[in-house]
């Protein structure tokens, strides 16, 4: 359709310019993991001369990542579970019923989403403490505190993006199974749910990102015992030295569960964003 | 989960009136008006907690006097009125001048990088928007820095833009030589052209996806019977593209805006717990001035006063962008 001499090199520009914006920081990132210590601490080289997996091994060593590793792990998941159960239950009450304080509910809620998070951390950090001091529970310094938070940062978008997939599945389909016999829950379960499969798997992998990769809660909230990637990976730098190479290694060993999950499902993530646009 | 919220209240419904009209939700009235609020129940109370109180709370703060001495104790600290607003918006004085100058700092960073990411998305969609080989492997590609945590991709630029040892300075000094001698990234003035060349590193792909998104729903025929006129891609671009894309760029705008004035993850990782002025943005600044000096009620004014901008901007902007759209 717009295959014009004129537009074929715009593309050809484009692609060069921002593929190489893209891809030279993942260059970095992957050839810095395989060089040794010196080679890092000295000049830079665009090509690694002496290959070692070493970074590899150590990086497991200088800090205790296998911890932060495990931490994060159950924390992302367990955030990830939740906020999707509950992100469903929310969104087929906004998308099914018609009831008092529902525009309400539905602004507050995507209200929160843009402020900034700064706002939350100072009185949540003297909330959790005073949680602590009064009924024992405690919520600074453990997974469970961060568990709470993660999971409350992406239930807005959650609601918003699954409210609207819910809403492009027909009601006649739910009608049809409250004729079968079913109760709302069950049209839920059975007929709308299967229906949103992809918008679902969007908002769990937005969940999980979201706990994966975020640093201003965890950086106030984790003390050694809970830390998580985010935070942890700055262990790294320590007061002698700075081990570049095993950071580089680190960094990409925790982003490829995450890279390629999004990847793989990138196809339902912009259905599901396009989903939540069109409305 | 769902099983057991649904048996409470159908048991409440009292059986022959039920089986009476025996079709669905909105014929049960007990039911149909429980059940919406017994699903939204865990979420308002998670929202409740984890946002709507903690703002509060915010609100309350900034009036009192915390300081680390009423940390463990807070209901003992004393009523300070707007002594914390005052001291924040005295640009005389240390904490008002570093506040103001913070803030311009991220009107700027804001700004530009929004600007950029929203360029940048868009050269890319339109380019991946008709069909060749290879195309899904490209938009693949594009997205791999906003699939990243966050962390892991600024931790790279951190090394990159290392003075001594960096890709940076190797590529602009030793492989190009555009300059002769090592400029420093992450201190001095140089720290916010850092900052904006990460974050829209981080950020374009997601303007670009929502662009993409939002180019599918424009149809071919469109484009079509414009070339038969004989516009141009340039022409096609002004008066088909960008006009189709606008509620799509609306919500995009803002979106970015936001994300961009609240960003900490970039400065901070990029900096640690050293904040060059040029590269000081304000959720930074607050976060510093509140963890470093353990004074809560001011870094909570701080807070409530940046909210305050930023409700007023999006108002604003809702208004205007409503109304224009209402006159078109």
């Amino acid at each position: 359709m717009r295959d014009t001499k004129g537009f074929k090199i715009y593309r050809a520009v484009v692609l060069t310019v921002l593929g190489l914006f893209v891809l030279v920081p993942l260059y970095v990132m992957a050839t810095s993991s395989l060089k040794p210590l010196s080679d890092v601490q000295g000049a830079f080289t665009w090509w690694p001369s002496n290959l070692t997996l070493d970074p590899f091994v150590d990086m497991w060593r200088t800090v205790p990542l296998a911890r932060y590793f495990v931490n994060s792990t159950i924390v992302s998941v367990v955030a990830t579970v939740f906020s999707v159960a509950i992100a469903i239950l929310a969104a087929f009450a906004v998308s099914r019923f018609r009831f008092r304080g529902r525009t309400v509910f539905s602004t507050t809620v995507l209200s929160t989403q843009m402020f900034p998070g700064v706002l939350f951390l100072l009185p949540l950090f003297l909330i959790f403490v005073n949680i602590n001091n009064s009924i024992g529970v405690q919520l600074v310094g453990t997974r469970l505190g961060l568990i709470i938070t993660y999971l409350t940062f992406s239930l807005p978008f959650s609601i918003w993006m699954l409210a609207g997939y819910f809403d492009s599945i027909p009601r006649e389909l739910d009608e049809a199974a409250l004729v079968d016999g079913c109760g709302p829950m069950g049209a839920l379960w059975r007929v709308v749910l299967p229906a949103a499969r992809p918008g679902v798997i969007a908002v769990a992998i937005y969940s999980f990102m979201t706990a994966w990769g975020e640093v201003l809660f965890a950086s106030v909230m984790t003390t050694e015992a809970n830390r998580t990637l985010s935070v942890g990976l700055r262990q790294y730098s320590t007061q002698t030295n700075v081990y570049w190479n095993q950071i580089m290694a680190a960094a990409l060993v925790v982003s490829v569960p995450v890279v390629i999950g999004f990847l793989l499902a990138q196809r339902h993530f912009v259905a599901g964003v396009t989903a939540g646009a069109v409305k | 989960m769902s099983v057991a919220t649904e048996k409470a209240p159908a048991a409440a419904v009292p059986e022959p009136r039920a089986t009476k009209k025996k079709r669905g939700p909105d014929h049960r009235p007990g039911l149909s008006r429980k059940l919406p609020y017994l699903l939204l129940a865990p979420a308002v109370l998670l929202e409740l907690l984890i946002h709507i109180i903690p703002m509060l709370v915010g609100i309350w703060m900034s009036f009192v006097k915390l300081t680390k001495f009423f940390i463990a104790n807070w209901s003992a600290a004393p009523w300070a009125g707007f002594d914390n607003y005052r001291v924040a918006l005295d640009f005389d004085n240390a904490v008002g001048e570093g506040l103001l100058k913070s803030f311009g700092v991220t009107v700027a960073f804001s700004l530009i990088t929004l600007a950029l990411a929203w360029c940048l998305g868009m050269a890319a969609a339109v380019a991946l928007q008709p069909p060749f080989k290879g195309r899904s492997l490209v938009r693949t590609l594009f997205l791999v820095p906003y699939a990243l945590p966050a962390y892991a991709g600024i931790l790279t630029w951190n090394f990159m833009l290392q003075r001594d040892t960096g890709a940076v300075n190797h590529l602009l000094v030793d492989n190009l030589g555009l300059v002769s001698d090592r400029p420093f990234w992450l201190i001095g003035g140089n720290a916010l052209v850092s900052l904006i060349t990460v974050a829209v590193w981080k950020l374009w792909p997601f303007a670009f996806l929502t662009l993409m998104a939002g180019l599918q729903s424009i149809p071919r025929d469109v484009y079509e019977a414009a070339s038969v006129d004989g516009a141009g891609s340039i022409r096609q671009w002004r008066n088909i593209t960008l006009p189709s894309l606008r509620p799509v760029n609306l919500v995009l705008v803002l979106v970015l805006f936001l994300w961009t004035f609240s960003d900490f993850n970039t400065p901070y990782v990029l900096f640690g717990t050293a904040q060059p002025p040029a590269g000081d943005l304000i959720t930074f600044h607050i976060y510093n001035a509140s963890f470093l000096t353990w004074n809560f009620g001011s870094g909570a004014a701080m807070s409530v006063l940046l909210l305050i901008f930023l409700m007023i901007v999006t108002g604003a902007y809702l208004l205007i962008t409503g109304r224009r759209s209402r006159r078109a």
